[in-house]
């Protein structure tokens, strides 16, 4: 009886001692562009753009081709 | 979608540092970072050609494979971004980086333990999508706002140009056919792969 309450206080005190996994889960995952911002209501706040509705994949790829060509391609505005 | 790219049309720049301040008031970087600079090559000499550097998010980024804590990745849009939580300020990837874009800042907002600060392409770091947590650590999230990089949107000759790669590549192509010459484009062949790219004409060779 003795030996059997020895045994089961070692097994209580020694089981802290145990190792833990230490797995890299690391870098944190990051939320796709397209989701917007958290911070407004449904993704959006005061200064999204207007014309795309955010988590809409294909709606935001295309504002932003259609800012780029807008604001960076000027050949395609003057003619 | 191609994957995001930065291009200079030397021919276009003229060195009046818009870029790097729009890039310094939109993310409100500390005094001694530069996240963004205009770099003039042959200065002083007839001919002298200026071009805005920053990290150009590579396609086979060096500062990602020498990173020894990984706090490097890259988003599906080709983005190269670093955790400022997992940085350790070693300063392998400065060394490892052919634009010179890693900053290490001592003071300010930024200045945690000296982790390195660089060009996000707009697009903020792992934190929530345009939370204050993000702005503190990263600046401001203009991708999850539907907008380009501040850097190009400001550019007043759109020397820089920013985006979807193939919509960059159109546009520099364009021009180039249209003015006849400056088709050097420094560093996208480094950043992108491409071996043509940024090499100078070849003597004896019909253009």
């Amino acid at each position: 009886m003795k030996h059997v309450a020895l045994f089961a206080t070692l097994v209580a005190c020694l089981s802290a001692c145990g190792e833990r996994p230490q797995t890299m889960a690391l870098p944190r995952s990051d939320a796709p562009s397209y989701t917007g911002v958290t911070t407004g209501s449904a993704g959006s706040s005061a200064f999204t753009a207007p014309g795309w509705k955010p988590g809409d994949k294909t709606g935001w790829e295309q504002q932003l081709k259609a800012r780029q060509q807008n604001s960076q391609n000027d050949y395609s505005r003057m003619n | 979608m191609a994957r995001m790219k930065f291009v200079c049309d030397a021919e276009r720049c003229i060195e009046c540092n818009g870029c790097v301040t729009a890039c310094k008031n939109e993310h409100e970087v500390p005094w001694g970072v530069n996240r963004r600079r205009v770099v003039t090559l042959n200065d002083g000499v007839p001919g002298e050609k200026s071009i805005s550097v920053a990290c150009m998010h590579c396609s086979d980024a060096p500062c990602m494979a020498v990173c020894p804590v990984k706090c490097f990745y890259r988003t599906d849009e080709g983005v190269v971004l670093h955790d400022k939580d997992v940085c350790i300020g070693c300063g392998y990837c400065s060394y490892a980086c052919p634009f010179g874009a890693p900053q290490f800042p001592s003071q300010g907002t930024f200045g945690v333990r000296g982790k390195m600060d660089k060009c996000t392409f707009c697009a903020g770091g792992p934190e929530s999508n345009g939370s204050q947590a993000e702005f503190e650590k990263y600046g401001r999230n203009r991708l999850a706002e539907g907008k380009l990089p501040a850097c190009a949107e400001m550019c007043s000759t759109k020397a820089l140009l920013a985006g979807d790669g193939d919509v960059v590549a159109d546009i520099f192509r364009t021009r180039v056919v249209q003015r006849g010459k400056g088709a050097e484009v420094w560093g996208w062949g480094t950043a992108y792969g491409s071996k043509q790219a940024g090499q100078p004409p070849k003597t004896g060779t019909p253009s």
